[in-house]
């Protein structure tokens, strides 16, 4: 099989391709694949790539002058550095590039909103604080779930689902004491 | 535990057992994890990247499933070592390529991994031999779950898990599963399958991870999206797309059997044959036989074999484990003679 770029040498390179779905072979010669693969790099490098989406969030949503000179206060990395390296520098990064990261992340996703699990010790911490600041009885927080779920809330939603098991067992130790004494 | 002692040993994801691991090899998940208000490894300053190894190390000091698990400064390893390592599926290229102020945190069974300041300050591996993701999420839901207590992790309600990259926050999971379809590869129907992956959005790599090519029939299928859907619903997904899979490959196999034996039986036991009596051989061609081999036993075509062995002769017929059995550098010329030998020695029957 001949190369399919100089159509010369023998093809020894077998590449496959998927750009927008759709799926295409190579057959390729070694000098024409070594040529390919520098472009391919140059094209196809993710930071290349996420600064493509960076761009694009951009058009979207904030303006280019806002972005340019913003920078992380607690590790220092600005807006440029992050659309070079494709990178963030720190969890602060996303609290000051917060408001171009949303498209972004929106963008590469399909959401916005996580809804997956939560670090333990902050889960436990939150619902027992939930608990104390509204003293709400199982029956109240109940309707607020569902009120949160109706507005598609789902971070509230999860985090008044934690909070009615806390204050579920809560209730339950109250009853099991009072039955105890008997009273 | 020593890191010598792996090459006498075979990883227990590569066992060979499991649900459908006739089509199936591994399944693996992964959580990409970071310490809050602390910068991302390639941003970091030594000291900062040497804080991280001290925390991490305590951290995974505490957790029951690493109780005996090592923790390898990667500076302490030399060239082959590491790419031992990466061999094993361990850890990345990447980890071993730039190794200052980077660690490797394996089990003794060698189903988990941790690698501490690659792109991400932690990232957890678990893999089963087999298709098993739930057990595999299990263990490393638990092992999560210890460490978020004894670290403090980057982490926003709005956006969950914070990473150095934006395609790995939310869950931070990456769930892929290690498939071998010879059969859909010889009817021809695999880049259908591919494309319809791709379409769902998921990712298919090579046996070899990151940036390798697919070679010798085996494909590994990964969720892309991390943000959004729930850890179980993105391992759901990867179920149900896998499960298809599965049953295609199956069904090919089938079709294969009953209309073409002779063809196949005659590709099986050539490569059998060229298995068991080359002197020269090399890595490419030797990933090709292994998964005619591999078929041939999981269609009971080739008996008496345990599956595990092919399993465990893809890895040791790799570059740095041929030269941590001969102890010392081989060329490539020398490695083709050496991958000869040791697949000699271990298909003798």
């Amino acid at each position: 099989m001949l190369c399919n770029i100089c159509n010369k040498n023998q093809a020894t390179v077998h590449l496959t391709e998927i750009v927008d779905n759709q799926m295409t072979e190579l057959h390729l010669c070694d000098d024409c694949a070594k040529k390919k693969s520098i472009q391919m790099e140059q094209q196809f490098g993710l930071s290349d790539l996420l600064a493509g989406l960076v761009d694009y969030s951009k058009q979207l949503g904030g303006s280019e002058k806002s972005a340019v000179g913003t920078q992380c206060p607690f590790c220092g990395l600005t807006y440029e550095d992050f659309r070079k390296i494709g990178r963030l520098g720190c969890s602060e990064c996303y609290t000051a590039f917060g408001r171009y990261l949303g498209p972004l992340l929106k963008r590469i996703h399909g959401a916005s909103q996580h809804v997956g699990k939560t670090p333990l010790s902050l889960s436990q911490e939150e619902a027992k604080s939930a608990v104390r600041s509204r003293g709400s009885s199982v029956a109240e927080l109940k309707a607020k779930l569902q009120e949160a779920v109706d507005r598609e809330e789902f971070e509230e939603a999860a985090r008044l689902r934690d909070a009615i098991k806390e204050a579920e067992k809560t209730e339950k130790k109250k009853k099991s004491k009072t039955e105890e004494t008997g009273q | 535990m020593n890191l010598n002692d792996l090459i006498n040993q075979v990883s227990s994801w590569l066992k060979g057992t499991g649900p459908h691991s006739d089509i199936v090899i591994s399944s693996r998940i992964r959580l990409a994890r970071n310490l809050d208000k602390t910068p991302f490894p390639h941003w970091a300053k030594k000291n900062d990247a040497e804080q991280v190894l001290v925390t991490t190390k305590a951290a995974f000091e505490r957790t029951a499933e690493l109780k005996s698990a090592v923790f390898l400064r990667l500076e302490e390893l030399d060239n082959i070592d590491k790419q031992f390592l990466v061999e094993r599926h361990l850890m990345s290229n990447e980890h071993a390529v730039r190794s200052n102020q980077k660690a490797l945190c394996v089990t003794p069974r060698e189903d988990v991994a941790i690698m501490v300041n690659e792109e991400d300050h932690l990232r957890i591996q678990v893999m089963e031999s087999g298709f098993d993701l739930d057990k595999t999420w299990d263990v490393i839901n638990s092992i999560d779950d210890q460490l978020s207590g004894f670290l403090s992790y980057a982490f926003s309600r709005e956006w969950g898990y914070l990473t150095a990259c934006p395609t790995n926050t939310g869950t931070g999971m990456r769930g892929s599963v290690m498939l071998h379809l010879p059969a859909l590869v010889m009817s021809r129907q695999i880049n259908k399958v591919l494309e319809a992956i791709a379409k769902l959005s998921f990712t298919t790599r090579g046996l070899y991870g990151e940036g390798t090519q697919a070679s010798g029939n085996f494909f590994q299928i990964s969720n892309q999206v991390s943000l959004g859907l729930r850890e179980e619903e993105i391992l759901g997904n990867i179920k149900g797309v896998i499960g298809q899979i599965i049953e295609q490959e199956q069904k090919a196999r089938e079709v294969l059997l009953a209309e073409h034996r002779e063809m196949l039986e005659d590709r099986i036991w050539r490569s059998y044959g060229t298995l068991k009596n080359a002197h020269i051989i090399s890595s490419g061609e030797t990933v090709e036989l292994l998964s005619m081999l591999r078929l041939g036993n999981d269609l009971g075509l080739v008996e008496n074999m345990e599956r595990g062995l092919i399993n465990e002769l893809f890895i040791l017929t790799q570059p740095a484990h041929l030269q941590k059995l001969e102890n010392k550098k081989l060329s490539a010329n020398e490695r083709d003679i050496k991958r000869a030998q040791i697949i000699r020695e271990r298909l003798k029957v």
